[in-house]
């Protein structure tokens, strides 16, 4: 494997992580909206 | 504060974007390394925030262990969760980095297996929180990051006093990084201390809505009585 692969699989991966991380928050959020929507009725 | 939130946010867009830049375009290639040493540009800085990140977490458990106030206990859960996420992107683009260089992916060198136990410690923490029913938990968490805190300064230390495989500090004392490349090392460490700064922004305002829906439906379940 050339060297710059190396280089770009690090940079993919840390936004993949920040990524994933962020999605869960999303998921998180929304779920409780879902739950507060809930309370509201 | 909405206001306040948006601007952070394209403010951190910017500074993501020309810090990846600078990190691809700009900055200088190394002699030995070629261009897989970019990959500092990085592992660095979320090394750096992973950190401060912990750190935080130490000083608000210590708040919460004095005051037993639920704003320093959100504070203390949302720096641990990012410096985990943070510490992650270290513990991924470290072998990353390293297979190239070292022509090997990982070794039980001091750094990096304190590293390892770092995060092994947090997701520890995290895990409790998550699981643990008992009314006692933000307490027994807080302890927990109180020892927990111990291992960053080992970490940070370990390649000063310890020979190690990992590379000695490349600035400060005894630093050798050419001024460019600490340049777009600094700017790129600013991009993700906004990013830190925005995403625990969101989660702490995430747990406090959690904590509010959890006392409503308390409440609701105990004006409806047993059925």
């Amino acid at each position: 494997m050339n060297s710059i692969h190396y280089l770009y699989a690090a940079y993919i991966a840390t936004w993949a992580i920040h990524g994933i991380y962020l999605t869960i928050l999303v998921r998180k959020y929304g779920r409780i909206r879902r739950e507060m929507e809930k309370l509201r009725k | 504060m909405k206001r306040g939130f948006t601007i952070l946010a394209i403010v951190t867009g910017l500074l993501l974007s020309f810090a990846l830049y600078e990190a691809l375009i700009a900055a200088p290639t190394e002699r030995t390394m070629g261009d897989v040493q970019r990959i500092f540009y990085y592992h660095v800085p979320s090394a750096w925030t992973a950190f401060l990140l912990f750190l935080i977490n130490f000083i608000a458990s210590v708040f919460f262990l004095i005051r037993h106030d639920s704003k320093s206990d959100i504070l203390a859960l949302v720096s641990a969760e990012v410096g985990v996420v943070f510490c992650t992107v270290v513990l991924v683009t470290g072998p990353i980095w390293a297979r190239p260089v070292w022509g090997i992916w990982w070794t039980w060198d001091l750094r990096l297996t304190l590293t390892l136990v770092l995060w092994l410690i947090y997701v520890s923490y995290l895990m409790l929180r998550r699981f643990s029913t008992s009314s006692q938990t933000p307490k027994l968490a807080a302890v927990l990051a109180v020892f927990g805190a111990l291992d960053i300064p080992l970490v940070y230390f370990s390649i000063w006093f310890f020979r190690t495989q990992h590379p000695s500090p490349v600035i400060g004392n005894g630093g050798s990084l050419d001024p460019r490349m600490a340049y777009v090392l600094l700017i790129n460490w600013a991009a993700f201390l906004c990013l830190a700064w925005l995403v625990c922004w969101t989660r702490f305002r995430l747990e406090v809505l959690k904590r509010e829906v959890e006392e409503a439906q308390a409440l609701e379940s105990l004006l409806e009585g047993p059925r």
